[in-house]
């Protein structure tokens, strides 16, 4: 079948804009790049269905004249679909703002913590290879010292801030 | 009956917690009536499955029946034996819970719970005639073995126990799941008894036999898994006694006998079970004797012990398998009798540890008794079970030796074989004896236990029952043995005779028996000077540090990965997403002819137009600093989008999205508000241009895929026909909204709830501080607000065109918007129920006529603040969405009671005296959830991203103007 070519740049550019909006930090613009993706995938959609026509509503119209409506119910929950996302996404950026003052996206403070351990070839923060303590099916282990050759078990001591990943800070 | 049994397994461990709260220790003794059932059961059935013209009983459910699973059951001799062990020891063990524990002690409800599901575990493991079912069972006990070792997880120590089993057990199990699935795949059947009757073969057969060996002798605690077995002595002794000696640890002894008739003969399976089996019985033995916690002792015993049935099992002999099964049962009475005197002894003298107890011997001589019994029979000391075993097992390893007995083992194999056999008999002498010597003997240089709580008769019936067992099943040889032939006979005669009995004359097997325990009470005579020897000779590596080595390797591995793929940053993990798109659907539109060249300029010169200014728009925006900028620009792209649907001919689509895009634009303003106009300055770098380049390429990827798209649309679309059925059958003229409510209904189901799901979303991030619940009723507000300045000294108008408008600051309220407000909202709503109705024949329909009352709601807002949109909509918006999500659904539902099919529709004509002539369709009721649906999203986003970010300003005002206040404090 023949192609649109207006509707085809328009896809190209609509996708392009808004790719490049969404490896953006500021989740405004995330959120508009998301939304011109959005349209963009609605114009292929009509590039898709066919050549233009006359709306499908029977009685109305010709059933040789109407436009494909399989393509346009679905373009219908995705226009939809497309509003919850946004409404999602602005709560998201309003909540940024409000802890943030901006609404940037962050890089995760974990996986870079992860990947100094990485560096430093260190094992997990979780893992433990202590061997020793004492097997009972009764009793606890002592509050200190006991059964800990290894990294301190978090939140070891009291006053002693223990993140995360199980670095002090 | 069989699934009846283990069902009932089950159903007691879901209300052990219940019986527990109620009878508190007691409850075990309930519990324990449950396995003693199966029990009875298993003995009444002995004529028909043992001894001589036995035949199985079978019984089958069918399960899922896509994947041919079926819950197959069969009670087999070996089964029955084991059936009768896992439910005789078991109830035995509970009863012995109900006098173990004392009353204070926490968390039996859920141990009890967990015992009693893994004795209904262990049993269907036994019975399971499916190898997948057998598979689910063997990790039922796996996981649940886990629970009971980190009974107390108090203790790190229990806690790297636990997880250690857990491991290992898994590890083997995940092993043999692979084997299974590979002979289940080559045999065309996943049932036991078909794969038995007619093996499989081939290179494929040998590796998953290998691998069902892994999970055997991992689940069973041979080397080189040996070490998880005297670490699962953290859980409590009754769990010791059941698990890991009588019941769970057997489960891999278990599978070596079932399949030994089939497999034995295969190249690795008598290499590999002989030689470990023997290397797993003389480490056990040699470690039990350095041991000096009594349990610690029996563990490491019975990882000796557990070597030599594999041995028996897996020797593949008619004489060894008829001895391997006695021997089994022999293990099970005197291991578990053992464990349970230990808990006794324990409970009495507080301490488990044989350099401290001395003399308990004299203040309990039936106990003393039990376990001379109960360790004669482990030592093979006649007349006991153990020794009536033993004897059969020399005689056919003797046998082997000798002949072969057809298993095709070399004379100088078969004696060191038989020597290993007899030395590690030797060490299970002298760790008999050193059990009882160290539990009861009066030591001289150790005081004597002074303070002793007596145990209850209760609380020592049950060792002395089974220590008792043992006696009985010695002097019963000649029936054992007819009752266990018809599992022997699976496998071919042998040189003799094999029989059960005390006596055999004096032969090799008697000598050896005599000199097994010679030399084992010798070495418990010297036991300082083997204990010096052993202590110079310790290897200081052991499984245990390979273990923790490749737990290690293993975490670094992970840490490796993660730091590496795992970059933490949006914009890299997009990128590679992107990447991807451009690589992959990039170079399939390069490399293949997706597209014929037919192109033509535009539909209608318009579209032109509309296009242009849609990709200035689309620039503009992506290039814009200042955030209202930016959103109006793609605002513009937005309404092009509904010029375009236009001079398309889809009028639905242009109507939803200029109302979709309105609603849009509103939200974005009312949240930033709160946001700083512009966009944080990030300086231009390099990544800009390839940020640039990339969505370059995406563009051209997504053009290329648009061209594709229209060159592939040569078939007959589908929706050709949707016209003529969307009158007839969808009751509509409108063929979109037809669609949409009744020939795709299922993807607007799924869009609705993806709306509830967003709405909750919204509100939950917007409520996270200030909390949702509240009265939507704005008369508080009203009556609270100050009165307006104009109205002071004179008589307050009663009339007011908004009533919650004086909510609002004199300067933000505008008396015009008021009035327009309240002559058109009841007008808007009116239209949106118009839209709802008439959108079967026309454009509209539910998500139309929701957002148009939506946008009559957000007109109120604007007006009169958040108060007034609680005049409006005085509810919970979450109720609205769930009313909406409830009518949609029940009106699909409705049509199956009707016995139609999910969201059929039909088309309904009454005539009702006065209201005359009714026509509508069904799906219409479909399409009114959705209206409320999309109204109770709208007047959520209202309440939280307007209402609630006006409240938290609000609040926000008021800390600042009383900051200063408090500073000059």
């Amino acid at each position: 079948m023949s192609a649109n070519l207006t509707l085809v740049a328009l896809v190209g550019v609509l996708f392009a804009a808004g790719v490049y909006l969404l490896l953006e930090r500021s989740l405004t613009r995330v959120l508009i790049g998301v939304i011109l993706i959005g349209n963009g995938v609605n114009t292929l959609f009509l590039v898709a269905s066919g050549r233009a026509g006359r709306a499908p509503i029977v009685g109305l119209n010709e059933v040789d004249e109407m436009s494909d409506p399989l393509p346009q119910a679905l373009v219908l929950t995705a226009i939809v679909i497309t509003l919850g996302v946004t409404a999602f996404l602005l709560a998201m950026a309003y909540r940024a703002g409000q802890l943030h003052e901006h609404d940037d996206v962050q890089d995760d403070v974990e996986d870079a913590v992860i990947r100094r351990r990485a560096e430093r070839d260190e094992a997990s923060s979780t893992y433990d290879d202590s061997a020793g303590g004492t097997m009972d099916e009764e009793g606890a282990d002592e509050p200190a010292g006991v059964g800990s050759g290894g990294s301190a078990s978090p939140g070891a001591g009291p006053g002693r801030q223990v993140g995360p990943e199980g670095e002090s800070r | 009956m069989m699934l009846a049994l283990i069902a009932a397994h089950f159903v007691a461990a879901a209300a052990a917690p219940v019986l527990v709260a109620w009878l508190h220790r007691r409850a075990f003794l309930v519990l324990a009536l449950v396995p003693a059932v199966a029990f009875g059961w298993a003995v009444a059935m002995t004529s028909r499955v043992a001894g001589h013209g036995a035949s199985a009983i079978e019984e089958q459910v069918a399960w899922v029946r896509t994947l041919g699973l079926e819950l197959s059951f069969r009670l087999t001799t070996l089964s029955w034996v084991m059936m009768l062990l896992v439910t005789g020891v078991g109830a035995l063990v509970l009863a012995y819970c109900a006098y173990y524990f004392r009353p204070g002690d926490g968390d039996l409800w859920r141990f009890s719970g967990l015992l009693t599901g893994f004795a209904g575990a262990m049993l269907g493991l036994v019975l399971a005639d499916d190898l997948i079912v057998l598979y689910i069972f063997w990790e039922l006990t796996t996981v649940l073995s886990y629970l009971l070792i980190g009974h107390n997880p108090e203790r790190k120590a229990n806690r790297r126990a636990a997880m250690q089993a857990l491991m290992v057990t898994t590890f083997g199990g995940l092993a043999m799941l692979i084997g299974i699935v590979i002979v289940g795949q080559r045999a065309g059947t996943y049932q036991i008894s078909a794969v038995l009757a007619d093996p499989p073969a081939g290179d494929a057969i040998t590796a998953a036999v290998v691998l069902l060996l892994v999970g055997a002798i991992s689940k069973s605690a041979l080397v080189p898994f040996h070490f998880w077995l005297p670490g699962a002595m953290a859980a409590p002794t009754p769990v010791s006694a059941y698990l890991h000696a009588a019941a769970m640890v057997k489960a891999g002894v278990y599978l070596v006998a079932l399949f030994a008739p089939a497999f034995a003969g295969l190249m690795p399976w008598r290499p590999l079970l002989l030689v470990l089996g023997v290397v797993t019985m003389l480490l056990g033995g040699l470690r039990a004797l350095r041991q000096h916690d009594l349990k610690l002792l029996l563990a490491y015993g019975t990882v000796s012990q557990l070597g030599f049935l594999v041995v028996l099992v897996g020797a593949g002999t008619r004489a060894a398998a008829l001895a391997g099964v006695a021997m089994l049962v022999a293990h099970a009475l005197f291991k578990a009798s053992l464990f349970l005197i230990v808990g006794i002894v324990d409970r009495a003298a507080g301490t488990r540890d044989l350099r401290e107890l001395s003399g308990l011997g004299r203040r309990m001589p039936v106990l003393l008794w039990a376990s001379v019994l109960a360790a004669a029979s482990m030592a093979a000391v006649p007349p006991l079970a153990g020794f009536v075993a033993k004897e059969t097992v020399y005689a056919a390893f003797v046998d082997i030796a000798e002949t072969g007995d057809g298993t095709g083992i070399g004379s100088a194999a078969g004696w060191t074989l038989v020597a290993g056999l007899s030395a590690g008999s030797a060490l299970t002498v002298a760790y008999s004896a050193r059990f009882v010597w160290g539990a009861f003997a009066v030591k001289p240089d150790v005081p004597p236990i002074g303070e002793c709580r007596m145990p209850v008769a209760g609380f020592a019936a049950a060792p002395v029952a089974l220590a008792l067992a043992c006696l009985a099943l010695g002097l019963v040889g000649p029936a054992e043995t007819e009752l266990l032939e018809p599992y022997a006979e699976q496998f071919p005669p042998g040189t003799h005779e094999a029989e059960l009995s005390l006596w055999h004359g004096v032969n090799t097997p008697l000598l050896l028996s005599v000199l097994a325990v010679a030399l084992g009470l010798a070495v418990h005579w010297r036991r300082d000077l083997v204990a010096r020897v052993q202590e110079r000779l310790a290897p200081r590596a052991d499984a245990e540090s390979g273990y923790r080595a490749i737990m290690r390797a293993v975490d670094r591995l992970a840490v490796e990965v993660t730091g590496t793929t795992q970059r933490g940053s949006l914009p890299i993990y997009l990128a590679v997403i992107f990447v991807v798109v451009v690589a992959v659907p990039g170079s399939t539109l390069l490399a293949g002819q997706v597209w014929d060249g037919d192109v033509h300029a535009w539909d209608t010169p318009a579209q032109a137009v509309v296009v242009a200014v849609m990709v200035a728009g689309a620039v503009a925006a992506a290039r814009s600093r200042r955030r209202l900028k930016a959103v109006v620009l793609a605002g513009v792209t937005g309404y092009g989008m509904a010029m375009l649907f236009i001079l398309h001919g889809a009028p639905d689509l242009a109507l939803t999205q200029v109302l979709v895009e309105t609603v849009t634009l509103v939200i974005f303003v009312l949240v930033l508000r709160r946001l700083p106009p512009y966009f944080s300055d990030r300086p231009l770098t390099s990544l800009r241009w390839w940020r640039l380049g990339l969505g370059g390429l995406v563009g051209l990827v997504m053009a290329g895929l648009a061209l594709a798209a229209s060159g592939a649309r040569v078939a007959e679309p589908v929706s050709e026909g949707f016209a003529e059925p969307a009158v007839s059958y969808g009751g509509g003229h409108n063929i979109v909204n037809v669609t949409l409510v009744d020939i795709r209904a299922w993807d607007t189901m799924g869009e609705i709830s993806v709306l509830v799901v967003a709405a909750t979303g919204v509100a939950s991030l917007i409520f996270l501080i200030t909390g949702r619940t509240g009265r939507w009723r704005a008369d508080e507000a009203i009556a609270n607000a100050p009165p307006a300045r104009a109205a002071v000294g004179r008589r307050v108008h009663r009339n007011v065109w908004l009533r919650a408008g004086r909510t609002l600051a004199p300067e933000r309220r505008s008396i015009m918007f008021e009035v327009v407000t309240r002559l058109v909202f009841h007008v808007i709503v009116v239209f949106s129920i118009y839209l709802l109705f008439a959108g079967h024949n026309a454009p509209g329909g539910g998500f139309a006529g929701g957002l148009v009352a939506g946008l009559a709601l957000m007109v109120r807002y604007l007006a009169g603040g958040r108060h007034e949109l609680n005049e409006a909509a005085p509810v919970d918006a979450g109720l609205v969405l769930g009313i909406g999500l409830f009518i949609a659904t029940g009106s699909g539902l409705v049509p199956l009671a009707l016995g139609g099919d999910v969201l059929q529709s039909a088309v309904v004509d009454i005539t009702m005296p006065l209201l005359g002539h009714i026509h509508f369709v069904t799906s219409l009721f479909f399409d009114v959830g959705v209206y409320i649906v999309v109204v109770g999203l709208m007047l959520d986003v209202l309440r939280s991203l307007g209402g609630g970010i006006d409240r938290q300003s609000v609040d926000d005002e008021d800390v600042e103007s009383l900051e200063p206040a408090e500073g000059v404090r």
